[in-house]
């Protein structure tokens, strides 16, 4: 998936000292936010104010996201950028502009589709058949993950050892695409991104119903990798950055699905005495 | 299910990942929204009235999914710099190497660098 946001990337010239009250806002460069704020206008959403000015997408549209936790969550990004905006650390920012501007022109239909057509290339679905070692954590680690599924969604999904995969029934299609059907647009979007992540429709459904933590999906969804770096030893600038970057984007897209899904309501019992 | 560990550890951690951020913005980390939302969620939803609270488990698996995200993020930036962030040496440094160094040439070069 292809994030656009060029026009966030303009780095900051080094701090001067402020005589003026306001900070000086140079061209059409986004000068580095004092304070991100969440601003709830009347229409309800939440939009977000970088140094008083309203921040927009890509295209220009208004920032607005329906939740507020996930308003605050994407003006603490923003406050974390220091001296340059470094787009590629603000995955729920990208994910809401991707949501708002839709620049590949998706809709809903697509994204469930796309999300399925997963299922047939699932990462926990594919066996390998040598070396031994690889074989048994692969039957030991995937296979409650499958079991899990099958038992979760009432379908049926094999494992195979097969170049083509494993034979999914129309039946388990449908399934799925009933229950993805039942989110929202902004909730599907984020879904769809941790499928693409984790490369596997199965382990996304795992921690989207909180069966298993993010950490622990991103190790299932590594798991060959894993297994080399036990045997031949870890490289720090590839295996722990490659590690850390699915880790972040994952987390961002269920945390997006998780906060987009939600509402919340507060009952509050009295103390019967 | 999911072991999560405790929520006190999941709140403490994010905590020190919000300090993290707050370092980065200048600002006390008790200003921040994310501080006052936390808050207010964790103690919102910390007494019920039933033995296994699904509302619980939903938040704290938020907390720590949210947690999962500051800490790789953090971790993530701090390997691009340390590792990524140079870029190409330049025709001197590259020379220097080896214990060689680029002619002087007054004259100029004679063709475009």
């Amino acid at each position: 998936m292809w994030r656009r946001c060029q026009r966030l990337f303009y780095a900051r010239p080094p701090q001067t000292p402020r005589l003026c009250p306001t900070p000086p806002v140079a061209g059409p460069s986004l000068s580095l936010p004092g304070a991100a704020r969440t601003y709830t206008p009347p229409t309800g959403g939440f939009e977000i104010n970088l140094d008083h000015r309203k921040l927009k997408t890509p295209q220009a549209k208004l920032f607005t996201v329906p939740s507020e936790a996930l308003a605050i969550a994407v003006a603490t990004e923003w406050d974390s950028q220091q001296d340059t905006i470094k787009s590629y650390t603000m995955h729920l920012t990208t994910l809401c502009n991707t949501v708002l501007d839709n620049p590949s022109q998706r809709n809903k239909d697509q994204l469930i589709r796309a999300a399925v057509k997963f299922l047939e290339t699932d990462t926990v679905c594919y066996r390998v058949e040598e070396p031994a070692g690889l074989v048994e954590l692969q039957k030991n680690k995937w296979d409650p993950m499958i079991e899990w599924a099958e038992k979760r969604y009432n379908v049926e999904i094999g494992s195979s050892t097969s170049i083509l995969g494993p034979n999914i029934p129309a039946r388990t299609k449908d399934t799925f695409t009933s229950h993805l059907a039942s989110y929202n647009t902004w909730a599907l979007q984020g879904i769809e991104y941790a499928i693409a992540q984790l490369k596997s429709l199965i382990l996304s459904m795992g921690v989207i119903d909180r069966h298993i933590p993010v950490e622990k999906a991103v190790l299932l969804s590594r798991l060959e990798e894993e297994y080399q770096i036990q045997r031949w030893g870890n490289v720090e600038w590839a295996h722990d950055y490659d590690l850390y970057e699915l880790r972040a984007r994952t987390a961002a897209g269920t945390l997006f699905a998780h906060l987009c899904s939600e509402s919340s309501t507060v009952k509050h019992k009295l103390l019967q005495d | 299910m999911a072991s999560l560990g405790s929520p006190l550890r999941t709140l403490r951690s994010l905590l020190r990942e919000l300090r993290y951020v707050s370092a980065q913005a200048g600002r006390p980390y008790r200003d921040m929204a994310a501080y006052q939302h936390l808050r207010e969620a964790f103690r919102a939803h910390r007494i019920t009235s039933e033995k296994l609270c699904r509302a619980q488990h939903e938040l704290h698996f938020q907390a720590a999914t949210y947690l999962c995200l500051l800490r790789s993020v953090r971790e993530h930036l701090a390997l691009h710099q340390a590792y990524h962030a140079r870029g190409e040496r330049s025709t001197e440094e590259a020379a220097g190497l080896v214990g060689l160094k680029l002619p002087q040439q007054p004259g100029g070069k004679g063709w475009d660098p």
